[in-house]
């Protein structure tokens, strides 16, 4: 009997073992009493030579495992941007309760844990390894958002994020298992294939399969209508968990999503394309409705990813290149502009009584100039005013869904931009344009309700380094990439190319 | 050297955060001087006789794209670039030489807003056009919210300024979709580029030209703003801060009606012979309906709001008339309107100084201790009105006679408009000037350092009616190839040839029988 080596490359799944082992060395390091408080330490560099092999592999395109992953542009760059902000997530994650009270290495070795799932769902291109990836990047996550142990909205946020995903993920599995029973193959250029051999129309089997797949990414992506769970879950779990699921989730979300529908059921892309289409004109309705009069920060921004998810969601409708490619870019820019956000929210709940309401921030512009400014970016950033990457990320979408014949889905996103600005902009006007005086946060913390359970006040939350530096950073990044995108728009070209060329 | 122009306010803004409180307003009053040196600079080389971009630039800006940093002048902005420059430095001397709050930022955004403006005017690439007409309203934003004031019993300051974001910005998102539409379908799969040039010679079918002409046309009349777009006006000016509003009233009205002349003109011809009467129809409901509020408005800022919403009506008229004299006229009157609203909103500024109220029914009586400031204000209220003699004269005259041979029944009501600007322009001065003074209101004599800011500006209305050919002669070629890329050349020649010799040195060309 002979015994064949298989031929592994290791070169490929090196960054998928490089997090493997991040994630015990971290875990293992809570154990280990010097090295406990290390654990933000270890994951940084985790995180960092993940991107590292990454950056090296950048170029590739090639199969990993016998098909069960691919290795290209696409999932690099889609990677790349978790792992940023998982690196952000460690930062403002610093002195945060939730860390504490569940155990910093167990924190961060969940946290890994949910990049590696989005790794690996960048590259899956089998419906194994994609049902694997998004457990693996779900079931940390549940955890995460009810780290908060001594607060009853981050258990409720835990619970309901774990139901709600749950029953996402049953209706994506089902929906696999009639793709699999129409086409014969768990591998997506096999589903293309099987599709094509058979021919759709005359097998309901496969729409069948095809509907509820899509209704489990939209559950994962948080597209209206299935996005009821996503405000709940955003107020209540920490915040710093918030922003790392805000971004990276989608993220990873949306480049399976990509993978899935432009390559497995290319062939049936007229199928499709209406209905999502329909989907993300609803998206973008609702979250923009939905955000209006929301006083909660964290809220407001749940209900802005709905609306941003209907936008991206364009990207995907077109199934073309510059589709991909807008909305890698799209997702990139996302990711700073929401990080900016979600950071100054981390230091403005530390250091006032107000939590993440509106109120936290008033007056912010003659009191910390440094967190207003980046809020403020943000919050431009993302109703797509210029100067800012949300400008070009839209201009690009906007040239993709034009350029497929979808110009009534860019005027969906014109109109939707125009609602969003009355909920963006009155952040901003609540930052610099209250009289100053009417109400000074901070100055009177006069806490109505204050329990054991309310998070301790640190009142100079707002001038540490490890918080004003991640939102200067990032608003930086979103200045930078409005004015000079032209880096970011051939990063996502790249992305683009992989899946098409 | 048009790149250097746009920079200029700019790069002093940035280091104007950095300088104390005290000189940062002194510091952007010299950035804005040195703006309009290099503004005058580029008007000085010139050359009047072309029709083609001068100064042009043009670079790949985002290639995967096709966004191309372009930048150019030709008759078309050239004097609206001059404008801008001249009216930005009396908005900024005229708040430097008043306590600001946060000084430091009031004086960054406004030269910001100047360089978002400038870039505007000067952008030759359609992207560039929509970013920086976008873009202006930033910088604006800030400025009215925080600075403006909040109204007793109406909107904060915020809540104005958001109507006002939402307004306008509905018509720059659907334009920024118009434009990416006009680009793609006129590449039809070939090299996709926004050059306004480009997409002009490669041409749009008709079809397509119809809905993005309304795209296009939305941005610009809400911008202006037109009658039934303007629901944003009466609020955001009421909040604004003066010195603020004198800039926005005088310069940035004006980019709607460029806005027609650099984009809809030379893309969507068909669609602008198609749609003339329909714009036609706004633009004489913004004479009426704007001319009628401003007789009934007790507010002065108001009145002066008002009164630009017909004069605006005036400059679309001219342009959709369709014909090169109307179309020089219209922007000989945007110049005109800017220099005479601009001083008007100041004289507001110091007259509420002197009394507390902007409210006409309360001043009065000032001209007895003020003659000098009620000689300014006396110079500017005729030039609003259109007296013959002033430039305003000549622009009128020749939009009107533009409409005159496009569209006889318009050009008639139109008429009506010039008869009531007297009426609104008259009743602010003597109310403000005349009559009894009000007890408990002081009347003083304006100030050096007013007179300082106000002076030049009334200076630059009496020589542009001494001399409107400067703007006529240069901006004639370029508007009769931008009107001509409509008509196709079917048009008559202009009839007033502005820029024939026989007219001299004024614009009152003698008219010949044909």
């Amino acid at each position: 009997m002979n015994f064949h080596e298989p031929a592994i490359d290791y070169a490929g799944i090196s960054p998928i073992i490089a997090l493997t082992v991040g994630l015990c060395v971290v875990l293992l390091s809570a154990v280990f009493k010097p090295l406990k408080r290390g654990a933000p330490a270890l994951t940084l560099l985790t995180l960092a030579s993940t991107a590292g092999l990454l950056i090296w592999q950048w170029g590739e395109n090639k199969s990993l495992v016998t098909g069960a992953l691919r290795l290209d542009d696409l999932a690099i760059s889609i990677s790349l941007i978790a792992i940023l902000t998982a690196g952000f997530c460690v930062l403002i994650s610093t002195r945060e309760r939730a860390v504490s009270e569940a155990g910093s290495g167990e924190y961060h070795a969940l946290l890994i844990g949910s990049v590696l799932g989005m790794v690996l769902l960048s590259q899956a291109q089998n419906l194994v390894t994609f049902f694997v990836a998004i457990e693996t990047l779900s079931i940390p996550l549940y955890i995460l958002c009810a780290t908060n142990l001594r607060r009853e909205g981050s258990l409720e946020s835990g619970l309901k994020y774990l139901i709600v995903g749950s029953l996402g993920s049953a209706t994506l599995l089902y929906g696999m298992a009639f793709l699999y029973g129409g086409t014969g193959s768990t591998g997506f250029e096999g589903i293309a294939a099987g599709i094509v051999h058979n021919g759709v129309l005359s097998d309901p089997l496969i729409l069948v399969g095809i509907a509820m797949c899509a209704v489990g990414l939209a559950f994962k992506t948080s597209i209206a209508p299935f996005h009821q769970w996503t405000p709940d879950v955003y107020e209540g779990a920490p915040t710093p968990v918030t922003s790392f699921m805000a971004v990276a989730t989608k993220a990873a979300a949306f480049a399976v999503f990509l993978r899935f529908f432009d390559v497995a059921l290319g062939p049936q892309v007229s199928e499709w394309q209406p209905a999502l289409a329909v989907l993300a004109a609803i998206s973008i309705v609702v979250g923009n409705v939905g955000a209006l009069g929301q006083d909660s920060l964290k809220r407001m921004l749940g209900y802005s990813g709905i609306a941003q998810a209907g936008y991206m969601l364009g990207g995907i409708v077109v199934a073309s290149e510059a589709g991909v490619s807008s909305l890698v870019f799209y997702l990139a820019g996302y990711a700073f502009m929401n990080l900016a956000a979600f950071t100054v929210i981390v230091a403005r709940e530390r250091e006032t009584p107000f939590g993440d309401s509106i109120r936290s921030v008033q007056g912010l512009g003659a009191e910390r100039p440094l967190l207003a400014w980046p809020l403020t970016i943000a919050m431009l950033a993302l109703a797509g005013l210029p100067a800012t990457v949300g400008f070009i990320g839209k201009l690009y979408l906007i040239e993709a869904l034009v350029e497929g014949d979808y110009t009534w889905l860019a005027v969906f996103i014109a109109v939707g931009t125009m609602i969003s600005l009355a909920y963006y902009l009155r952040v901003v006007a609540a930052m610099w344009m209250r009289p100053e005086g009417a109400s000074a946060p901070g100055a009177t913390p006069a806490i109505a309700g204050a329990s054991p359970e309310a998070d301790p006040i640190d009142p100079e939350a707002g001038r540490r380094w490890y918080l004003v530096g991640p939102a200067l950073l990032a608003a930086a990044a979103t200045v930078f990439f409005g004015i000079v995108p032209q880096p970011l728009v051939e990063f996502a070209e790249h992305a683009g190319a992989s899946l098409f060329g | 050297m048009s790149s250097f122009l746009l920079w200029t306010p700019l790069a002093f803004g940035i280091v104007g955060l950095f300088l104390p409180k005290r000189i940062t307003g002194w510091w952007a009053t010299l950035g804005a001087v040195a703006t309009l040196g290099i503004a005058i600079s580029l008007a000085l080389g010139f050359d009047s006789g072309s029709s083609g971009l001068q100064y042009s630039v043009d670079t790949p800006w985002i290639s995967g794209l096709g966004v191309d940093y372009s930048l150019g002048i030709d008759g078309l902005n050239l004097f609206l670039i001059l404008l801008t420059a001249v009216l930005w430095i009396g908005g900024i001397a005229f708040a430097a030489f008043r306590q600001q709050d946060r000084p430091q930022l009031f004086f960054f955004l406004m030269l910001v807003a100047e360089t978002a403006t400038l870039g505007s005017f000067l952008a030759q690439d359609l992207l560039l056009f929509v970013l920086f007409f976008d873009f202006m309203l930033v910088p604006f934003y800030f400025l009215f919210g925080s600075w403006g004031s909040d109204r007793e019993g109406g909107p904060t300051a915020a809540a104005a300024t958001l109507k006002m974001m939402i307004f306008t910005l509905i018509g720059s998102l659907l334009m920024l979709v118009g434009a990416i539409a006009a680009a793609i379908i006129s590449a039809d799969g070939g090299h996709l580029t926004f050059s306004i040039a480009a997409i002009q010679q490669q041409g749009l079918d008709v079809d397509s030209q119809r809905w993005i002409f309304w795209f296009f046309a939305a941005a610009f009349l809400v911008k202006m703003p037109a009658f039934l777009l303007h629901g944003w006006m009466p609020d955001a000016y009421r909040a604004a801060p003066l010195p603020v509003l004198v800039v926005f009233s005088g310069v940035l009205a004006k980019v709607g009606a460029y806005g027609f002349l650099r984009v809809v003109l030379p893309l969507f011809p068909d669609a602008t012979i198609e749609f003339q009467e329909v714009i036609l129809v706004i633009a004489l409901a913004s004479i009426l309906y704007g001319s009628v509020m401003a007789f009934t408005q007790t507010n002065m800022r108001l009145i002066a709001g008002y009164s630009s919403v017909a004069q605006l009506g005036f400059i679309t008229a001219g342009i959709f008339a369709l014909r090169a004299d109307g179309a020089d006229g219209a922007i000989l009157q945007m110049v005109n309107h800017g220099l005479v609203v601009a001083p008007l909103f100041i004289i507001v500024a110091i007259l509420y100084e002197r009394t507390g109220t902007e409210d006409i029914r309360e001043v009065g009586g000032m001209a007895l201790r003020a003659p000098v400031l009620a000689a300014l204000f006396l110079i500017v209220a005729l030039a609003t009105l259109a007296i013959p003699g002033s430039a305003n004269f000549i622009g009128e005259f020749y939009i009107l006679n533009g409409l005159f041979q496009a569209k006889i029944v318009f050009a008639f009501i139109a008429i009506s408009g010039v008869a009531m600007s007297a009426y609104y322009a008259l009743r602010l001065y003597q109310h403000a000037m005349h009559n009894r003074k009000p007890d408990g209101i002081a009347s003083r004599e304006i100030g050096l350092r007013d007179g300082l800011v106000l002076a030049p500006l009334v200076l630059c209305i009496l020589a542009l009616a001494l001399y409107p050919q400067l703007i006529l002669r240069r901006t004639a070629p370029t508007v009769q190839q931008t009107v001509a890329s409509v008509t196709r050349g079917s048009a008559p020649e202009a009839q007033l040839a502005s820029a024939d010799e026989k007219s001299g040195w004024t614009g009152y060309a003698p008219m010949e029988t044909p």
